[in-house]
Protein backbone atom coordinates (compact mmCIF):
# COMPACT_ATOMS: atom_id res chain seq x y z
CA UNK A 1 0.00 0.00 0.00
CA UNK A 2 2.75 2.33 0.95
CA UNK A 3 4.58 1.75 -2.51
CA UNK A 4 1.62 3.08 -3.89
CA UNK A 5 1.65 6.79 -2.53
CA UNK A 6 5.30 6.33 -2.93
CA UNK A 7 4.62 6.11 -6.78
CA UNK A 8 2.14 8.46 -6.68
CA UNK A 9 4.28 11.19 -4.80
CA UNK A 10 6.82 10.53 -7.65
CA UNK A 11 4.21 11.36 -10.54
CA UNK A 12 3.10 14.31 -8.86
CA UNK A 13 6.78 15.57 -8.95
CA UNK A 14 7.09 14.98 -12.47
CA UNK A 15 3.77 16.45 -13.53
CA UNK A 16 5.03 19.42 -11.14
CA UNK A 17 8.12 19.75 -12.57
CA UNK A 18 7.10 19.85 -15.92
CA UNK A 19 4.71 22.01 -15.20
CA UNK A 20 7.20 24.63 -13.80
CA UNK A 21 9.16 24.21 -17.00
CA UNK A 22 6.79 23.69 -19.90
CA UNK A 23 3.73 26.29 -18.36
CA UNK A 24 3.87 29.75 -19.91
CA UNK A 25 1.90 31.62 -16.92
CA UNK A 26 3.37 32.82 -13.73
CA UNK A 27 -0.07 31.40 -11.59
CA UNK A 28 0.43 28.32 -13.43
CA UNK A 29 4.22 27.72 -12.41
CA UNK A 30 3.77 28.44 -9.07
CA UNK A 31 0.71 26.00 -8.92
CA UNK A 32 3.11 23.56 -10.32
CA UNK A 33 5.99 24.22 -7.45
CA UNK A 34 3.13 23.69 -5.20
CA UNK A 35 2.08 20.46 -6.31
CA UNK A 36 5.77 19.54 -6.08
CA UNK A 37 6.39 20.15 -2.82
CA UNK A 38 2.70 18.33 -2.07
CA UNK A 39 4.15 15.59 -3.84
CA UNK A 40 7.52 15.64 -1.30
CA UNK A 41 5.12 16.02 1.52
CA UNK A 42 3.32 12.67 0.74
CA UNK A 43 6.80 11.07 0.38
CA UNK A 44 7.69 12.29 3.60
CA UNK A 45 4.48 11.08 5.40
CA UNK A 46 4.78 7.42 3.38
CA UNK A 47 8.74 7.64 4.85
CA UNK A 48 7.16 8.46 8.87
CA UNK A 49 4.58 5.39 8.23
CA UNK A 50 7.17 2.73 7.66
CA UNK A 51 5.57 -0.67 7.01
CA UNK A 52 3.28 0.46 9.55
CA UNK A 53 3.83 -2.02 12.39
CA UNK A 54 6.24 0.83 14.93
CA UNK A 55 5.04 3.95 15.70
CA UNK A 56 5.34 6.54 12.87
CA UNK A 57 8.74 8.21 13.09
CA UNK A 58 8.21 11.91 14.03
CA UNK A 59 11.18 13.86 12.24
CA UNK A 60 9.61 13.44 8.88
CA UNK A 61 6.20 14.81 10.43
CA UNK A 62 8.33 17.36 11.24
CA UNK A 63 9.67 18.29 8.35
CA UNK A 64 6.54 17.95 6.35
CA UNK A 65 5.14 20.84 8.92
CA UNK A 66 8.17 22.95 8.36
CA UNK A 67 7.44 22.17 4.80
CA UNK A 68 4.34 23.53 4.71
CA UNK A 69 4.80 26.53 6.52
CA UNK A 70 7.85 27.50 3.83
CA UNK A 71 5.68 26.48 0.92
CA UNK A 72 2.75 28.85 2.27
CA UNK A 73 5.17 31.88 3.10
CA UNK A 74 7.17 30.95 -0.31
CA UNK A 75 3.40 30.97 -1.91
CA UNK A 76 2.02 34.09 -0.78
CA UNK A 77 5.62 36.01 -1.40
CA UNK A 78 5.55 34.48 -4.99
CA UNK A 79 1.96 35.78 -5.66
CA UNK A 80 2.46 38.91 -4.37
CA UNK A 81 5.71 39.44 -6.69
CA UNK A 82 3.45 37.99 -9.22
CA UNK A 83 0.66 40.74 -8.46
CA UNK A 84 3.16 43.93 -8.25
CA UNK A 85 5.15 42.21 -11.82
CA UNK A 86 1.94 42.52 -13.80
CA UNK A 87 0.97 45.91 -12.47
CA UNK A 88 4.38 47.18 -13.01
CA UNK A 89 4.46 45.46 -16.74
CA UNK A 90 1.19 44.20 -17.85
CA UNK A 91 2.45 40.52 -18.10
CA UNK A 92 1.47 37.55 -16.41
CA UNK A 93 4.27 34.93 -18.58
CA UNK A 94 7.57 35.74 -19.18
CA UNK A 95 6.92 35.35 -22.69
CA UNK A 96 4.71 38.13 -22.46
CA UNK A 97 4.84 40.53 -25.61
CA UNK A 98 4.03 42.87 -22.76
CA UNK A 99 7.67 42.53 -21.39
CA UNK A 100 9.19 42.32 -25.34
CA UNK A 101 9.41 46.24 -25.49
CA UNK A 102 11.40 46.63 -22.31
CA UNK A 103 14.15 44.19 -23.33
CA UNK A 104 16.95 46.35 -25.37
CA UNK B 1 35.27 17.04 17.98
CA UNK B 2 35.78 19.63 20.10
CA UNK B 3 33.74 21.60 21.88
CA UNK B 4 33.88 25.56 21.21
CA UNK B 5 35.45 27.50 23.58
CA UNK B 6 34.47 30.37 24.93
CA UNK B 7 34.86 33.21 21.77
CA UNK B 8 33.16 30.82 18.80
CA UNK B 9 30.10 29.71 21.21
CA UNK B 10 28.91 33.60 21.16
CA UNK B 11 30.89 34.64 17.99
CA UNK B 12 29.17 32.08 15.65
CA UNK B 13 25.06 32.88 17.08
CA UNK B 14 25.69 36.74 16.85
CA UNK B 15 26.78 36.11 13.05
CA UNK B 16 23.40 34.88 12.16
CA UNK B 17 21.29 36.81 15.00
CA UNK B 18 23.01 40.40 14.97
CA UNK B 19 21.82 40.78 11.13
CA UNK B 20 18.68 39.16 11.61
CA UNK B 21 17.21 41.24 14.61
CA UNK B 22 18.60 43.98 12.70
CA UNK B 23 16.31 43.09 9.70
CA UNK B 24 13.66 43.23 12.30
CA UNK B 25 14.45 46.72 13.50
CA UNK B 26 15.04 48.32 10.09
CA UNK B 27 11.50 46.65 9.73
CA UNK B 28 9.85 48.11 12.11
CA UNK B 29 10.74 51.78 12.27
CA UNK B 30 10.89 52.25 8.38
CA UNK B 31 10.80 56.11 8.54
CA UNK B 32 13.91 56.75 11.00
CA UNK B 33 16.28 57.42 8.21
CA UNK B 34 19.70 57.48 10.32
CA UNK B 35 18.80 54.36 11.33
CA UNK B 36 18.08 53.13 7.98
CA UNK B 37 21.41 54.55 6.45
CA UNK B 38 23.58 53.50 9.22
CA UNK B 39 22.55 50.28 10.12
CA UNK B 40 23.51 48.16 7.51
CA UNK B 41 27.20 50.09 7.46
CA UNK B 42 27.38 49.76 11.55
CA UNK B 43 26.58 45.99 11.74
CA UNK B 44 29.34 45.52 9.20
CA UNK B 45 32.10 46.77 11.07
CA UNK B 46 30.89 45.23 14.03
CA UNK B 47 30.45 41.63 12.90
CA UNK B 48 34.13 41.64 10.43
CA UNK B 49 36.58 41.90 13.75
CA UNK B 50 34.95 38.89 15.17
CA UNK B 51 36.24 37.02 12.55
CA UNK B 52 39.80 37.13 13.49
CA UNK B 53 39.01 35.83 16.91
CA UNK B 54 37.31 32.81 15.09
CA UNK B 55 40.11 32.01 12.52
CA UNK B 56 42.65 31.70 15.07
CA UNK B 57 40.64 29.34 17.76
CA UNK B 58 39.81 27.14 14.24
CA UNK B 59 43.93 27.52 13.06
CA UNK B 60 44.78 26.13 16.35
CA UNK B 61 42.03 23.88 17.48
CA UNK B 62 40.85 22.98 14.95
CA UNK B 63 36.79 22.40 13.88
CA UNK B 64 34.27 23.72 16.22
CA UNK B 65 31.13 21.91 16.58
CA UNK B 66 28.03 24.33 18.15
CA UNK B 67 25.01 22.35 19.58
CA UNK B 68 22.48 24.65 19.65
CA UNK B 69 20.05 25.07 22.52
CA UNK B 70 22.57 21.91 23.58
CA UNK B 71 20.60 19.53 21.77
CA UNK B 72 22.94 16.97 19.83
CA UNK B 73 22.29 15.38 16.60
CA UNK B 74 20.26 13.86 15.49
CA UNK B 75 17.86 15.19 18.02
CA UNK B 76 19.12 18.85 17.31
CA UNK B 77 20.74 21.02 14.72
CA UNK B 78 24.12 21.38 14.72
CA UNK B 79 26.73 24.27 13.46
CA UNK B 80 30.04 22.99 12.06
CA UNK B 81 32.83 25.63 11.81
CA UNK B 82 36.24 23.96 10.16
CA UNK B 83 38.83 26.20 8.14
CA UNK B 84 36.44 26.27 5.07
CA UNK B 85 33.56 27.55 6.54
CA UNK B 86 35.62 30.34 8.91
CA UNK B 87 37.32 31.35 4.91
CA UNK B 88 33.48 31.68 3.29
CA UNK B 89 31.99 33.47 7.21
CA UNK B 90 35.40 35.90 6.71
CA UNK B 91 34.70 36.53 2.75
CA UNK B 92 31.35 37.18 3.82
CA UNK B 93 31.64 39.73 6.87
CA UNK B 94 34.01 41.64 4.34
CA UNK B 95 32.19 41.94 1.86
CA UNK B 96 29.03 42.85 4.20
CA UNK B 97 31.28 45.48 5.70
CA UNK B 98 32.08 46.87 2.48
CA UNK B 99 28.55 46.53 0.98
CA UNK B 100 27.20 48.30 4.00
CA UNK B 101 29.47 51.03 3.28
CA UNK B 102 28.92 51.56 -0.19
CA UNK B 103 24.74 51.75 0.74
CA UNK B 104 25.39 54.16 3.65
CA UNK B 105 28.06 56.48 0.66
CA UNK B 106 25.22 56.28 -2.12
CA UNK B 107 22.60 57.45 0.75
CA UNK B 108 23.08 60.80 0.17
CA UNK B 109 22.16 61.08 -3.30
CA UNK B 110 18.23 60.37 -3.44
CA UNK B 111 18.07 58.18 -6.88
CA UNK B 112 20.67 55.25 -5.24
CA UNK B 113 19.21 55.49 -1.86
CA UNK B 114 18.11 51.70 -1.08
CA UNK B 115 14.62 51.18 0.53
CA UNK B 116 13.61 50.00 3.55
CA UNK B 117 12.31 46.82 2.15
CA UNK B 118 16.36 46.67 0.36
CA UNK B 119 17.70 47.02 3.74
CA UNK B 120 15.57 44.34 5.37
CA UNK B 121 15.92 41.69 2.26
CA UNK B 122 19.52 42.59 2.69
CA UNK B 123 20.14 41.95 6.22
CA UNK B 124 18.05 38.87 6.37
CA UNK B 125 19.93 37.53 3.58
CA UNK B 126 23.29 38.24 4.87
CA UNK B 127 22.05 36.61 8.49
CA UNK B 128 21.10 32.93 6.43
CA UNK B 129 24.21 33.21 4.45
CA UNK B 130 26.36 33.45 7.35
CA UNK B 131 24.10 30.08 9.11
CA UNK B 132 24.39 28.55 5.68
CA UNK B 133 28.23 28.66 6.26
CA UNK B 134 27.60 26.41 9.23
CA UNK B 135 24.85 24.35 9.58
CA UNK B 136 25.23 20.80 9.59
CA UNK B 137 21.67 19.76 9.27
CA UNK B 138 20.05 19.00 5.52
CA UNK B 139 16.53 20.35 6.45
CA UNK B 140 18.00 23.51 8.39
CA UNK B 141 19.90 23.99 5.32
CA UNK B 142 16.52 23.81 2.75
CA UNK B 143 14.85 26.66 4.96
CA UNK B 144 18.02 28.97 4.98
CA UNK B 145 18.17 28.57 1.48
CA UNK B 146 14.99 29.16 0.75
CA UNK B 147 15.25 32.47 3.08
CA UNK B 148 18.77 33.31 0.71
CA UNK B 149 16.23 33.01 -2.59
CA UNK B 150 13.76 34.92 -1.28
CA UNK B 151 16.06 37.79 -0.03
CA UNK B 152 17.67 37.26 -3.31
CA UNK B 153 14.48 38.15 -5.77
CA UNK B 154 13.93 41.30 -3.46
CA UNK B 155 17.33 42.62 -4.21
CA UNK B 156 16.81 42.47 -7.73
CA UNK B 157 13.67 43.85 -8.12
CA UNK B 158 14.83 47.66 -9.22
CA UNK B 159 13.41 50.00 -11.55
CA UNK B 160 11.78 49.06 -15.05
CA UNK B 161 10.02 45.99 -16.49
CA UNK B 162 13.40 43.62 -17.32
CA UNK B 163 14.31 44.07 -13.27
CA UNK B 164 10.93 42.85 -12.93
CA UNK B 165 10.94 39.86 -15.44
CA UNK B 166 14.78 38.83 -14.05
CA UNK B 167 13.49 38.89 -10.45
CA UNK B 168 10.75 36.31 -11.45
CA UNK B 169 12.56 34.04 -13.94
CA UNK B 170 15.25 33.70 -10.58
CA UNK B 171 12.46 33.38 -8.01
CA UNK B 172 10.93 30.26 -10.25
CA UNK B 173 14.44 28.86 -10.73
CA UNK B 174 15.26 29.65 -7.14
CA UNK B 175 12.05 27.99 -5.92
CA UNK B 176 12.75 24.85 -8.38
CA UNK B 177 15.97 24.24 -7.14
CA UNK B 178 14.96 24.25 -3.70
CA UNK B 179 12.22 21.30 -4.15
CA UNK B 180 14.98 19.22 -5.91
CA UNK B 181 17.16 19.70 -3.09
CA UNK B 182 14.07 19.04 -0.71
CA UNK B 183 13.27 15.62 -2.57
CA UNK B 184 16.73 14.68 -2.16
CA UNK B 185 16.78 15.74 1.67
CA UNK B 186 13.86 13.33 1.71
CA UNK B 187 15.54 10.31 -0.16
CA UNK B 188 18.39 10.59 2.15
CA UNK B 189 16.07 10.92 5.03
CA UNK B 190 15.14 7.19 3.48
CA UNK B 191 18.25 6.05 2.85
CA UNK B 192 20.20 6.95 6.15
CA UNK B 193 17.59 8.01 8.81
CA UNK B 194 19.13 10.92 9.17
CA UNK B 195 19.61 14.49 8.44
CA UNK B 196 22.93 15.40 10.23
CA UNK B 197 25.86 15.52 8.03
CA UNK B 198 27.99 14.13 10.44
CA UNK B 199 26.00 11.17 10.88
CA UNK B 200 25.22 11.30 6.91
CA UNK B 201 28.61 10.82 6.05
CA UNK B 202 29.04 7.33 8.16
CA UNK B 203 25.78 6.39 6.87
CA UNK B 204 26.17 6.77 3.26
CA UNK B 205 23.93 7.37 0.39
CA UNK B 206 21.71 5.76 -2.61
CA UNK B 207 22.42 7.83 -6.38
CA UNK B 208 18.71 8.93 -6.35
CA UNK B 209 19.55 11.30 -3.04
CA UNK B 210 23.35 12.15 -4.31
CA UNK B 211 21.37 13.39 -7.16
CA UNK B 212 18.56 15.29 -6.46
CA UNK B 213 20.46 17.17 -3.83
CA UNK B 214 23.89 17.97 -6.49
CA UNK B 215 20.97 19.37 -8.97
CA UNK B 216 19.24 21.09 -6.77
CA UNK B 217 22.53 23.35 -5.69
CA UNK B 218 23.31 23.51 -8.99
CA UNK B 219 20.60 25.83 -10.04
CA UNK B 220 20.91 27.72 -6.44
CA UNK B 221 24.99 27.81 -7.95
CA UNK B 222 23.92 28.73 -11.14
CA UNK B 223 26.45 25.97 -12.72
CA UNK B 224 26.05 25.36 -16.01
CA UNK B 225 23.77 23.97 -17.84
CA UNK B 226 21.80 25.46 -15.06
CA UNK B 227 22.56 28.95 -14.99
CA UNK B 228 20.02 30.67 -17.39
CA UNK B 229 18.79 32.87 -14.54
CA UNK B 230 21.50 34.47 -13.57
CA UNK B 231 22.95 36.60 -16.10
CA UNK B 232 19.99 38.64 -16.16
CA UNK B 233 18.97 38.85 -12.76
CA UNK B 234 22.42 39.76 -11.51
CA UNK B 235 22.60 42.69 -14.56
CA UNK B 236 19.13 44.01 -13.60
CA UNK B 237 20.28 44.43 -9.67
CA UNK B 238 20.73 47.69 -8.25
CA UNK B 239 24.50 47.97 -8.08
CA UNK B 240 25.05 47.03 -4.31
CA UNK B 241 22.86 43.78 -5.02
CA UNK B 242 24.49 42.82 -8.34
CA UNK B 243 27.84 42.44 -5.80
CA UNK B 244 26.19 40.52 -3.18
CA UNK B 245 24.20 38.34 -5.20
CA UNK B 246 27.31 37.41 -7.45
CA UNK B 247 30.32 37.54 -4.52
CA UNK B 248 27.87 35.51 -1.92
CA UNK B 249 24.95 34.18 -2.71
CA UNK B 250 25.62 31.91 -5.89
CA UNK B 251 28.87 31.32 -3.91
CA UNK B 252 26.72 29.92 -0.63
CA UNK B 253 25.23 27.49 -2.89
CA UNK B 254 28.96 25.84 -4.32
CA UNK B 255 29.85 25.82 -0.50
CA UNK B 256 27.32 23.61 0.31
CA UNK B 257 28.17 21.49 -3.34
CA UNK B 258 32.07 21.45 -2.10
CA UNK B 259 30.38 20.24 1.65
CA UNK B 260 28.33 17.48 0.52
CA UNK B 261 31.07 16.05 -1.96
CA UNK B 262 33.69 16.46 0.18
CA UNK B 263 32.47 14.42 2.98
CA UNK B 264 28.35 13.42 2.75
CA UNK B 265 29.19 11.77 -0.87
CA UNK B 266 32.66 10.64 -0.49
CA UNK B 267 31.15 6.81 -0.40
CA UNK B 268 29.52 7.34 -3.62
CA UNK B 269 31.36 8.52 -6.31
CA UNK B 270 32.91 6.17 -9.15
CA UNK B 271 36.05 7.87 -10.99
CA UNK B 272 33.66 8.10 -14.39
CA UNK B 273 30.97 10.57 -12.34
CA UNK B 274 33.82 12.55 -10.95
CA UNK B 275 35.43 13.09 -14.38
CA UNK B 276 31.87 13.64 -15.50
CA UNK B 277 31.17 16.05 -13.11
CA UNK B 278 34.52 17.96 -13.87
CA UNK B 279 33.23 17.59 -17.29
CA UNK B 280 30.20 19.59 -16.69
CA UNK B 281 32.10 22.21 -14.21
CA UNK B 282 34.73 22.96 -16.77
CA UNK B 283 32.47 23.25 -19.44
CA UNK B 284 31.01 26.00 -17.65
CA UNK B 285 34.07 27.82 -16.98
CA UNK B 286 34.50 27.64 -20.80
CA UNK B 287 31.09 28.60 -21.99
CA UNK B 288 30.55 31.30 -19.46
CA UNK B 289 33.89 33.07 -20.38
CA UNK B 290 33.02 32.74 -24.19
CA UNK B 291 29.45 34.39 -23.44
CA UNK B 292 31.90 36.93 -21.52
CA UNK B 293 33.86 37.62 -24.50
CA UNK B 294 30.37 38.46 -26.56
CA UNK B 295 28.16 40.65 -24.20
CA UNK B 296 27.50 44.36 -24.91
CA UNK B 297 26.66 45.61 -21.65
CA UNK B 298 29.37 46.17 -18.50
CA UNK B 299 27.43 44.39 -16.29
CA UNK B 300 26.51 41.57 -18.32
CA UNK B 301 30.08 40.89 -18.70
CA UNK B 302 30.85 40.46 -15.38
CA UNK B 303 27.47 38.39 -14.79
CA UNK B 304 28.75 35.94 -17.27
CA UNK B 305 31.80 35.72 -15.50
CA UNK B 306 30.35 34.09 -12.30
CA UNK B 307 28.87 31.80 -14.07
CA UNK B 308 32.51 30.65 -15.43
CA UNK B 309 34.02 31.27 -12.05
CA UNK B 310 31.62 29.10 -10.50
CA UNK B 311 32.70 26.23 -12.48
CA UNK B 312 35.79 25.79 -10.80
CA UNK B 313 33.97 24.26 -7.91
CA UNK B 314 33.02 20.67 -9.66
CA UNK B 315 36.87 20.30 -10.52
CA UNK B 316 37.44 19.23 -6.76
CA UNK B 317 36.13 16.18 -6.02
CA UNK B 318 38.02 14.82 -9.52
CA UNK B 319 41.31 16.18 -8.19
CA UNK B 320 40.89 15.30 -4.59
CA UNK B 321 43.68 15.90 -2.46
CA UNK B 322 44.57 18.65 0.56
CA UNK B 323 46.28 21.00 -2.85
CA UNK B 324 42.97 20.84 -5.17
CA UNK B 325 41.22 21.68 -1.63
CA UNK B 326 43.16 24.70 -0.81
CA UNK B 327 43.15 25.85 -4.40
CA UNK B 328 39.39 25.85 -4.48
CA UNK B 329 38.74 27.35 -1.30
CA UNK B 330 41.19 30.26 -2.16
CA UNK B 331 39.26 30.48 -5.61
CA UNK B 332 35.83 31.05 -3.92
CA UNK B 333 37.31 33.48 -1.36
CA UNK B 334 39.25 35.77 -4.33
CA UNK B 335 36.55 35.70 -6.50
CA UNK B 336 34.14 36.68 -3.74
CA UNK B 337 36.03 39.52 -3.08
CA UNK B 338 37.24 40.59 -7.02
CA UNK B 339 33.46 40.40 -7.96
CA UNK B 340 32.40 42.25 -5.53
CA UNK B 341 34.52 45.30 -6.37
CA UNK B 342 33.91 44.33 -9.86
CA UNK B 343 29.91 45.01 -10.13
CA UNK B 344 30.70 48.25 -7.25
CA UNK B 345 32.77 49.96 -9.83
CA UNK B 346 30.77 49.30 -12.92
CA UNK B 347 28.05 50.13 -11.25
CA UNK B 348 29.68 53.76 -10.22
CA UNK B 349 30.22 53.73 -13.94
CA UNK B 350 26.79 53.44 -14.60
CA UNK B 351 25.82 56.05 -12.21
CA UNK B 352 28.15 58.16 -13.41
CA UNK B 353 27.92 58.05 -17.00
CA UNK B 354 24.38 56.60 -17.36
CA UNK B 355 25.49 54.09 -19.92
CA UNK B 356 26.84 50.71 -19.79
CA UNK B 357 27.28 49.36 -23.59
CA UNK B 358 30.92 49.02 -24.10
CA UNK B 359 30.87 50.84 -27.35
CA UNK B 360 29.82 53.98 -24.76
CA UNK B 361 32.78 53.80 -22.83
CA UNK B 362 35.60 55.19 -24.43
CA UNK B 363 37.49 57.81 -22.63
CA UNK B 364 36.96 56.34 -19.50
CA UNK B 365 39.74 56.36 -17.89
CA UNK B 366 39.92 60.05 -18.34
CA UNK B 367 36.53 60.84 -16.46
CA UNK B 368 36.77 57.67 -14.00
CA UNK B 369 39.85 56.55 -13.82
CA UNK B 370 39.60 55.29 -10.46
CA UNK B 371 36.85 53.10 -10.65
CA UNK B 372 38.44 51.98 -14.01
CA UNK B 373 41.77 50.74 -12.09
CA UNK B 374 39.75 48.88 -9.43
CA UNK B 375 37.57 47.34 -12.13
CA UNK B 376 41.08 46.00 -13.67
CA UNK B 377 42.71 44.89 -10.16
CA UNK B 378 40.00 42.88 -9.50
CA UNK B 379 40.15 41.39 -13.28
CA UNK B 380 43.81 40.95 -13.19
CA UNK B 381 43.12 38.70 -9.76
CA UNK B 382 39.81 36.79 -11.65
CA UNK B 383 42.21 36.21 -14.48
CA UNK B 384 45.12 34.99 -12.36
CA UNK B 385 48.17 37.20 -12.41
CA UNK B 386 50.82 36.96 -9.65
CA UNK B 387 50.68 38.38 -6.93
CA UNK B 388 46.94 38.15 -6.50
CA UNK B 389 45.12 35.68 -4.73
CA UNK B 390 43.47 34.51 -8.09
CA UNK B 391 46.55 33.49 -9.01
CA UNK B 392 47.80 31.44 -6.17
CA UNK B 393 44.63 29.62 -6.13
CA UNK B 394 45.14 28.55 -10.17
CA UNK B 395 48.76 27.74 -9.41
CA UNK B 396 47.74 25.04 -6.74
CA UNK B 397 45.33 23.82 -8.99
CA UNK B 398 47.36 23.59 -11.97
CA UNK B 399 49.42 21.88 -9.29
CA UNK B 400 47.11 19.31 -7.83
CA UNK B 401 45.94 18.60 -11.45
CA UNK B 402 49.38 17.66 -12.50
CA UNK B 403 50.24 15.72 -9.30
CA UNK B 404 46.82 13.54 -9.50
CA UNK B 405 47.98 12.77 -13.15
CA UNK B 406 45.32 14.79 -14.60
CA UNK B 407 46.92 17.20 -16.57
CA UNK B 408 44.08 17.93 -19.08
CA UNK B 409 42.97 19.67 -16.05
CA UNK B 410 45.28 22.14 -15.72
CA UNK B 411 45.48 22.92 -18.91
CA UNK B 412 41.99 23.67 -19.00
CA UNK B 413 42.51 25.82 -15.70
CA UNK B 414 45.46 27.47 -17.58
CA UNK B 415 43.73 28.36 -20.63
CA UNK B 416 40.55 29.80 -18.68
CA UNK B 417 42.92 31.55 -17.22
CA UNK B 418 43.51 33.95 -20.37
CA UNK B 419 39.84 33.81 -21.36
CA UNK B 420 38.88 35.53 -17.95
CA UNK B 421 41.95 38.04 -18.97
CA UNK B 422 40.42 38.17 -22.39
CA UNK B 423 37.23 39.49 -21.01
CA UNK B 424 38.86 42.03 -18.72
CA UNK B 425 40.80 43.63 -21.20
CA UNK B 426 38.35 43.83 -23.47
CA UNK B 427 36.67 46.07 -21.44
CA UNK B 428 39.77 48.24 -20.89
CA UNK B 429 40.18 48.33 -24.57
CA UNK B 430 37.18 49.70 -24.89
CA UNK B 431 37.12 52.16 -21.95
CA UNK B 432 40.82 53.46 -23.49
CA UNK B 433 39.93 53.43 -26.70
CA UNK B 434 39.75 56.55 -29.46
CA UNK B 435 37.81 58.60 -29.97
CA UNK B 436 37.45 59.65 -26.91
CA UNK B 437 33.63 60.06 -26.41
CA UNK B 438 33.54 62.52 -23.71
CA UNK B 439 35.58 65.42 -24.68
CA UNK B 440 32.65 67.37 -26.21
CA UNK B 441 29.91 67.01 -24.63
CA UNK B 442 30.10 66.08 -21.04
CA UNK B 443 28.12 63.45 -20.37
CA UNK B 444 29.27 62.09 -16.71
CA UNK B 445 28.54 63.22 -13.48
CA UNK B 446 31.28 62.01 -10.84
CA UNK B 447 29.73 63.99 -8.54
CA UNK B 448 27.01 61.15 -7.96
CA UNK B 449 29.38 59.59 -6.43
CA UNK B 450 30.50 59.85 -2.72
CA UNK B 451 34.36 58.85 -1.54
CA UNK B 452 32.50 55.65 0.05
CA UNK B 453 31.17 54.69 -2.99
CA UNK B 454 34.78 54.36 -4.43
CA UNK B 455 36.26 53.31 -1.18
CA UNK B 456 34.30 50.28 -1.16
CA UNK B 457 35.11 48.60 -4.05
CA UNK B 458 38.82 49.87 -3.72
CA UNK B 459 39.00 47.97 -0.49
CA UNK B 460 37.78 44.67 -1.76
CA UNK B 461 40.20 44.93 -4.93
CA UNK B 462 43.07 45.68 -2.73
CA UNK B 463 41.56 42.78 -0.35
CA UNK B 464 42.01 40.10 -3.23
CA UNK B 465 45.15 41.10 -4.41
CA UNK B 466 46.51 40.87 -1.04
CA UNK B 467 45.23 37.71 -0.07
CA UNK B 468 47.57 36.36 -2.38
CA UNK B 469 50.57 37.55 -0.46
CA UNK B 470 48.50 36.26 2.56
CA UNK B 471 48.18 32.83 0.63
CA UNK B 472 50.90 30.87 2.91
CA UNK B 473 48.32 31.62 6.18
CA UNK B 474 45.26 30.90 4.33
CA UNK B 475 46.13 27.73 3.01
CA UNK B 476 46.87 25.86 6.37
CA UNK B 477 43.46 27.29 7.79
CA UNK B 478 41.59 26.22 4.49
CA UNK B 479 42.54 22.45 5.80
CA UNK B 480 41.88 23.15 9.26
CA UNK B 481 39.16 20.35 10.33
CA UNK B 482 38.66 19.56 6.91
CA UNK B 483 37.20 15.69 6.66
CA UNK B 484 38.55 15.37 3.12
CA UNK B 485 39.98 12.55 2.49
CA UNK B 486 43.48 13.70 1.72
CA UNK B 487 44.73 10.37 -0.42
CA UNK B 488 42.97 10.35 -3.89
Amino acid sequence: MTALYAVTAGLLFGAGLYGVLARPGLIQRLLALNVMASSIFLYLVVLAAGDGSAAADPVPQAMVLTGIVVAVSVTAFALGLVRWFRSETGAASLESDALRRDDD
Amino acid sequence: MIEPSLTPAWALPALVFVPMLGALVLWLLPRWQPLQRWLPAVLGLVLLPLMWPLGHAVAVDGAVTLALGGHRAPLGIEWYVDGLAVLLLGLNQTVAAAVGGYLWGAWPHAAQRHSPGFGVCWLLLWGALNALAMSADLFNIYVLLEIVSLGGVVLVVGRGAGAFAAAMRYLLFALTGSLIYLLGVALAYADAGTLSLRLLADAGLGAPAVTALTLGLMFKAALWPLHGWLPAAHAAAPTAASAVLSALVVKAAAYLLLRLWSDVFSGSWTPALLQALAVIGMTGVLFGSVQALRQVHLKRVIAYSTVAQLGYVLLLPALAGALAWQGVALHLLSHGLAKAAMFLAAGNVIIAIRDDRLDNLAGLDRVLSGNLFIFAAAGMSLAGMPPAAGFVAKWWLVRAAVDAGQWWWAIAVAASGLLAAGYVIRVLRAALASPDSFAEAPRHRARDLSPAMVAAPALLAAAAVALGLGAAWLGPLALAGSTWSLAP
